[in-house]
């Protein structure tokens, strides 16, 4: 591989992983992400719907 | 506007594990790095950036905004989401393309998922050794029935039948559970398990060295140089009738090959190097197109599916940095790791001779070439099970994606619960795939539905989703829907590109492709040649592409009989007059 080769290869791969890192980094450090988990369950609307008629 | 109970996702990383495992595909690891050889590595990448920054990620961001906005309007499917944003009833029967797309690449999609599973299980068993790319093409040719309509039916284990069974029930078991339960906690587990895979891999690709003592020029550094290298020199031979100068297979002279070339040009005047620069490169309209189209379907934009996932978000939920990050997440997949392993491991066990003559398109990549890689490489049977895992992986989380518009159309617009609207999608998507799977031959009935259903009309969709944005939605009244919310904003200067630059840019890039895909015209001069998906239907009429563009067709009107029955789109046609949706 040329120098040219390894300088698009490291700043492409450099570039979407800095990215990706920085996006999930700012996803996981906002607290209100810790608001909105409520579990896995009565998610289908027939589940819910079934849920409820049990109540 | 809808009175029921909402689905919703349950974390904002769950969304994005689901909106990023949607756009995580085959396209990631076997289209894009056969492009990036094809139009010239380096300089692709350029174009690529650019397309990313300008088209994909704009285009990206206005179908989070739409949706979550849809969503808070009680609509979950594009017709009603782009007539209640939009203001304008009619664009109820545009938004149909949002459910005829994503249906009719399902149909063709899980029928390659299949594809991958079976290759994953013959790996695992062990029965999968290969000599020559002849041999490889023939075990795929008689596992899809590529020679003759209907021979592909059967249950053994080399063919792809047994297969397509278990990816339907997976799909539709995973479906029926919901956006939650189903969709964004197999992606938890799967996107995550897909990432570990791919690295995996990668460790093992960078790690060969070379893996064939009398071919040293086959080495990592050829490998990645072959994919990255933004200059390239080729070796050329001269036809002595016409005088024309055509590279050789396999030309391009990598690393210690250039001495040995330069050697044998020297003893031949038929034969000599020529170096094509990145910038000429970037001056070919095909670049620009290959380019721009892989950004595109890779973040599956103009799929519809963005903004019927982005529509079960909460009105407080973050769009922005959600949109950013499961672009990212993409992105990573396909540069990151596509762009690692896919071309440098064909170079180490082929040559770039052997690739060239293999071709570089995304099934013979992924069915031709890498099965006789795994074939050829030391535990090829875990390596290639691996890998043909982590697709199979990947066109689930793809797959599932491509349902859930459907399903919210059903029951928002019938008034269904889940479990019916399910089997009805069910019922045409299987005819759907089973008129694929039957019409093998030539793999007609997929390329036709793929060109006309999953790329004709993305780009149509697409279009009309950032003009309705930024020219009928407004930039303004866009940004404010935006920003509620959001942990990070949008710079200025981008609300600027989503308003004028990425609509033109889609305009022309759409011109270029219908010119050059539809009519052959040569972009770079020369005689133009309609394509066969034009001669197929005009010309030499061929009845397999005729009903596939009836299948598209069949969609449509069943979609648009529907939007005419219910109740629902003609409530959205009434309270869009009085504006309340504004």
């Amino acid at each position: 591989m040329t120098i040219g080769g390894w300088i698009i290869m490291i700043a492409s791969i450099g570039s979407v992983s800095v990215l990706l890192v920085w996006s999930i980094y700012k996803i996981m450090s906002t607290p209100e992400e810790i608001d909105h988990v409520h579990g896995f369950e009565f998610e289908t609307p027939d589940e819910i719907a079934d849920h409820e008629s049990r109540r | 506007m809808v009175n029921k109970i909402k689905e919703s996702w349950n974390s904002r990383l769950g969304v994005i594990l689901a909106v990023s495992g949607s756009a995580v595909g085959l396209g990631n690891f076997l289209r894009f790095p056969g492009n990036v050889a094809q139009y010239g590595g380096g300089a692709f990448m350029i174009a690529y950036f650019i397309g990313f920054l300008l088209l994909g990620l704009p285009i990206c961001w206005a179908e989070w905004i739409m949706g979550r906005r849809g969503g808070q309007a009680g609509v979950n499917s594009s017709p009603a989401i782009l007539a209640i944003l939009s203001g304008k009833s009619w664009m109820k029967w545009v938004g149909i393309i949002g459910i005829i797309v994503p249906v009719v690449i399902y149909m063709y999609y899980v029928y390659i998922e299949a594809w991958c599973l079976g290759y994953a299980f013959n790996f695992l068993r062990g029965d999968m050794s290969f000599q020559s790319i002849e041999e490889s093409t023939q075990f795929w040719a008689t596992f899809i029935g590529v020679a003759e309509n209907g021979s592909a039916i059967g249950f053994s284990l080399n063919q792809v039948g047994i297969f397509l069974i278990l990816c339907f029930i997976l799909n539709f078991v995973l479906i029926y559970r919901g956006v939650s339960k189903g969709i964004e906690l197999f992606c938890t587990y799967a996107m995550p398990a897909l990432f570990i895979l791919a690295l995996i891999i990668l460790l093992r690709v960078l790690t060969l060295g070379i893996p064939d003592a009398n071919h040293p020029e086959r080495n990592v550094n050829n490998g990645l140089g072959f994919m990255w290298n933004p200059n390239k020199i080729f070796l050329e031979e001269r036809n002595t009738v016409t005088d024309e100068w055509t590279p050789v297979t396999g030309g391009e002279v990598l690393g210690a090959q250039l001495a040995v070339a330069k050697s044998k040009t020297k003893n031949d005047p038929n034969l000599r190097l020529t170096e094509v620069h990145f910038t000429e490169q970037l001056l070919k309209p095909d670049l620009w197109l290959a380019a721009v189209g892989q950004i595109f379907f890779s973040l599956s934009v103009g799929f519809g599916i963005i903004v019927t996932y982005a529509s079960y978000m909460k009105k407080e939920d973050d769009v922005i940095l959600s949109g950013l990050g499961a672009a990212a997440a993409n992105e990573f997949a396909e540069v990151g790791l596509g762009g690692l392993i896919t071309l440098p491991a064909a170079v180490l066990f082929l040559g770039t001779a052997g690739l060239a003559g293999a071709g570089l398109g995304t099934f013979d990549l992924g069915f031709k070439v890498l099965p006789l890689v795994f074939s050829s490489m030391p535990l090829g049977n875990v390596f290639g099970f691996l890998f043909f895992f982590l697709l199979f992986l990947a066109a689930v989380t793809s797959s599932l994606s491509m349902l859930q518009p459907g399903i919210a159309f059903l029951e928002e617009a019938l008034s269904l619960k889940r479990r019916q609207s399910v089997a009805i999608l069910g019922f045409i998507t299987v005819l759907g795939s089973l008129f694929v799977f039957y019409f093998s031959a030539g793999i007609k009935a997929l390329d036709t539905l793929d060109f006309w259903g999953g790329t004709f009309l993305i780009f149509i969709l697409a279009a009309v989703e950032i003009f309705t944005f930024s020219w009928i939605i407004g930039i303004e009244r866009g940004k404010a829907w935006a920003e509620s919310g959001s942990i990070i904003k949008i710079p200025q200067f981008f609300w600027f590109i989503m308003g004028w630059i990425s609509p033109l840019f889609l305009i022309i890039i759409f011109v270029l492709w219908v010119l050059s895909n539809v009519f052959g015209i040569n972009l770079t001069g020369g005689e133009a040649s309609p394509s066969y998906y034009f001669t197929d239907l005009f010309t030499d009429k061929n009845p397999v592409a005729w009903m596939s563009i009836a299948v598209i067709a069949l969609v449509g009107i069943f979609s648009a009989v529907i939007i005419h029955k219910s109740p629902l789109f003609k409530n959205i046609h009434n309270s869009n007059t009085k504006g309340s949706q504004s």
